[in-house]
């Protein structure tokens, strides 16, 4: 039992934590959201030169061999500094998808692009009517003359409009709901067929609607063996679950401090807010349900970094709190800034509609308690 | 970073179960499989067992008679001692009394006391509370004037959990009433609780149980050799004991074990335990009580560097104690209608008639009612906000 750090580890979180300290300040991730795609392309080359973007990928892909333990890392820092360039998307969705593939020759052709910067890539997997189903799949690839023609809408797909590439579930066999018959291809975003609606999503990142009209692949384009891909899909939903898990960790920390430090300060009725015994209790549950959401989060790191069979339970125990406690933690953040709280002027707003976010990607505390039951 | 236990944690695990399953007490065991409630010398005898295998001062140091056990270690003992169903160890003076003496009592008390506590020889209560001094303990009146070498000492005490079994008792008393703070002019004393002018008197609790007592103080003569450290001193060794206590409290290793028993309901499909309402709560308690265990892991991991328990021991005893009224609650809602027959003479020991209800089913409103108490006892979890707000808002 050891919850120390190694010293790469520890040089890891500190230089995350300074780039997120010095450079990336509030006003400047403010205007990186407001560009085209919702990012800055320099970030992200920058994140490439640091070594960020090939940390998860093993060295034989070209990558550093991190764990689960330093995607936390990582993911945390990244979330008190509300970070908007799309990682989850390009390396823990998309790059985890083809990190796990069994196609030699596709991910020799994409990896080196998506580690070093130069191309990014989405993960196209969630439907309108599906919920957090991932099997629910209405999206098709019917097979044609050697190759497959794919039709089906695609929803919210995180950082879906930048990305050269898109990595499509569809089901090339079986009923709606079936575990089995579920394919996943790798496409180029610009091919015949394939539509985009980008829009920015209310954390202030960048999402878009992705149609699949009779769009041609070929089977050179199969991530993994024809109708086999749930199991890949499910493993790369609970590394990115981690990982949003790990920034909202990072969230909460900061939402913490900042309700601390503003109820020092702002005064009321002649004293400080913090004198308030009926508010430090309440700021006293928030730093509890913090450090209990920590723990949890240790917990499903370490798991998942020892490929512990309940791994994905832990992370499913992780995502629930994050979903309960963390949403009290956010309003409670909100309510005692008063109306600072609710303005755009200030962080705290951004810190909780991100951790509100969260709470909705890859299944919700609803979700997660009946993954968690179920396992 | 990793939680996955060396070989040799492996071995001292097995040490450990193997010592529950031959060594200790089997009868004790079997007394608490069909819940029969304990006596003074089942708890007695239990940890004269683990005083045998040099096991009876888990957090004390070596060369005191202590284990020193790493973290992982103790970790390992406390959860296979609850995997056993073994009885607890009675705080008071492993836990409580025995490091205040190791930590601050000069040669001879240390000589003259120590081992008496770990071998379970001599058993200890606590005389902190007063009817007027709950959670604002500094505000205890019990006097002790100085006359020679002795102490006369008057007051009450309150709250004195098994003070009717109890040898001897450490308490607070003030030496000194001219003091600009409160906290100044109180100091830690011990007395043997056969003195003159001590009176117990029992105080039946909610669950109709004499579990706590008053205790009366009517001038105990007290040698000054009985008090710990300086006069004038005493709370903030009273403090470094508090923060031991609320460690204590916490018992996730029971905790997890009870659990394991709701669990086992589910599965062997009990009515009550198989509505989705039920379910779902047991699911939410499992994953606070996972969040509390990795707490805990962390706080021992940290303690094991040599950090002090600082406010994290706060969290533990509210969340802790929570834990364990959340499992109260959900034993009695699955025990349904039996939950409610008051016959708690059928789990005494000397009981042969057919009990009323499934296994200790009766017992669960009992222990839900008796366990309102945890949230109380060891400063209220109120309390325990005001020391994280102290060290969270830094005011």
């Amino acid at each position: 039992m050891d919850f120390s750090l190694t010293d790469e580890q520890a040089m890891l979180r500190e230089s995350v934590e300074q780039f997120v300290s010095k450079a990336y300040t509030f006003e400047k991730r403010e205007k990186y959201s407001a560009l085209q795609h919702g990012f800055a392309p320099e970030n992200w080359q920058q994140f490439a030169e640091l070594g960020w973007l090939a940390l998860p990928f093993t060295e034989d892909d070209g990558g550093f061999d991190g764990s689960p333990i330093e995607t936390m890392l990582l993911m945390q820092e990244f979330g008190k500094g509300l970070v908007v360039e799309p990682y989850v998307a390009s390396i823990i969705l998309a790059g985890g998808a083809l990190k796990r593939s069994t196609n030699n020759q596709l991910k020799q052709r994409l990896l080196p692009s998506i580690l070093d910067g130069s191309a990014q890539a989405a993960f196209a997997f969630a439907e309108a009517v599906a919920g957090y189903n991932l099997a629910d799949i209405s999206t098709t690839a019917t097979k044609d003359s050697g190759g497959y023609r794919i039709t089906g809408d695609k929803v919210v797909v995180l950082n879906g409009a930048a990305a050269d590439w898109l990595l499509v579930s569809a089901r090339t066999s079986g009923d709606r709901r079936d575990a089995d018959g579920i394919s996943l291809f790798c496409v180029p975003a610009s091919v015949d067929g394939l539509t985009r609606r980008g829009y920015p999503t209310v954390d202030g990142m960048h999402a878009a609607e992705v149609s699949f009209a009779d769009v041609a692949v070929s089977a050179e384009n199969l991530v993994v063996a024809e109708g086999a891909a749930l199991p890949l899909i499910q493993a790369v939903i609970d590394d990115a679950t981690l990982a949003v898990s790990a920034e909202a960790v990072g969230i909460m920390e900061m939402l913490n401090s900042r309700t601390v430090e503003y109820t020092k300060t702002r005064e009321q009725f002649g004293v400080p807010l913090s004198s308030f015994q009926a508010l430090q209790h309440r700021m006293v549950d928030m730093f509890t349900d913090f450090e209990m959401t920590r723990s949890l989060l240790l917990m499903a790191a370490i798991k998942a970094a020892e490929s512990s069979t309940d791994a994905a339970r832990a992370i499913a125990a992780l995502k629930y709190q994050i979903g309960t406690a963390g949403r009290k933690l956010g309003q409670e953040a909100v309510q005692l800034h008063g109306g600072m709280g609710v303005t755009d002027e200030l962080d705290v707003a951004h810190y909780f509609k991100r951790l509100t976010t969260i709470d909705t990607l890859f299944g919700n505390a609803d979700y997660q308690l009946a993954r968690f039951t179920e396992q | 970073m990793n939680v996955s236990f060396s070989e040799q944690e492996l071995a001292f695990q097995r040490e450990v179960r193997d010592f529950f399953e031959t060594e200790y007490p089997q009868d004790i065991l079997a007394k608490a499989r069909r819940g029969i409630e304990m006596q003074r010398e089942d708890f007695v005898r239990g940890q004269k067992a683990l005083y045998q295998k040099s096991w009876a001062g888990v957090n004390w140091p070596v060369e005191y008679g202590g284990t020193g056990w790493t973290a992982t270690q103790k970790y390992i003992f406390y959860n296979e001692m609850a995997r056993a169903k073994a009885l607890m160890i009675i705080p008071f003076g492993l836990s409580m009394v025995g490091p205040v003496i190791y930590t601050y009592g000069n040669d001879e008390q240390k000589q003259r006391f120590l081992p008496d506590i770990l071998s379970s020889e001599v058993w200890w209560c606590q005389g902190y509370s007063e009817p007027g001094a709950g959670s604002d303990l500094a505000s205890l009146k019990t006097r002790a004037e100085r006359e020679g070498d002795e102490y006369v000492v008057n007051g009450t005490k309150t709250w004195t959990t098994l003070a009717q079994h109890s040898d001897w008792m450490f308490f607070l008393a003030r030496t000194n009433t001219d003091v600009s703070r409160r906290q100044e002019g109180i100091s830690f004393m011990l007395v043997d609780m056969k003195s003159p002018g001590i009176t117990v008197t029992p105080i039946i609790t909610i669950d109709g149980d004499p579990e706590v007592n008053q205790v009366f103080f009517d001038n105990v003569r007290i040698p000054v050799a009985n008090r710990i450290g300086e006069e004038g001193k005493g709370w903030s060794y009273a403090k470094m004991l508090l923060t031991h206590e609320r460690t204590n409290i916490a018992d996730v290793a029971r905790s997890k074990v009870r659990l394991a028993g709701l669990k086992k309901q589910v599965a062997d499909g009990a009515a009550l335990a198989n509505t989705e309402g039920f379910k779902r709560k047991l699911a939410e308690t499992e994953i606070e009580l996972l969040a509390l265990e990795y707490t805990e892991l962390r706080t021992l991991a940290s303690v094991s560097v040599g950090q002090a328990p600082g406010p994290e021991s706060s969290i533990l005893k509210i969340k802790g104690t929570e834990m364990q009224q959340s499992i109260d609650t959900l034993y009695m809602e699955l025990a349904g209608y039996h939950a409610l027959p008051s016959v708690r003479e059928q789990f005494d020991v000397g009981f042969d008639g057919e009990r009323i209800g499934a296994g200790d089913s009766t017992f669960s409103a009992l222990r839900y009612f008796n366990f309102r108490k945890a949230s109380i006892y060891g400063g209220s979890n109120e309390i325990q906000k005001n020391i994280i707000a102290k060290a969270v808002l830094g005011v």
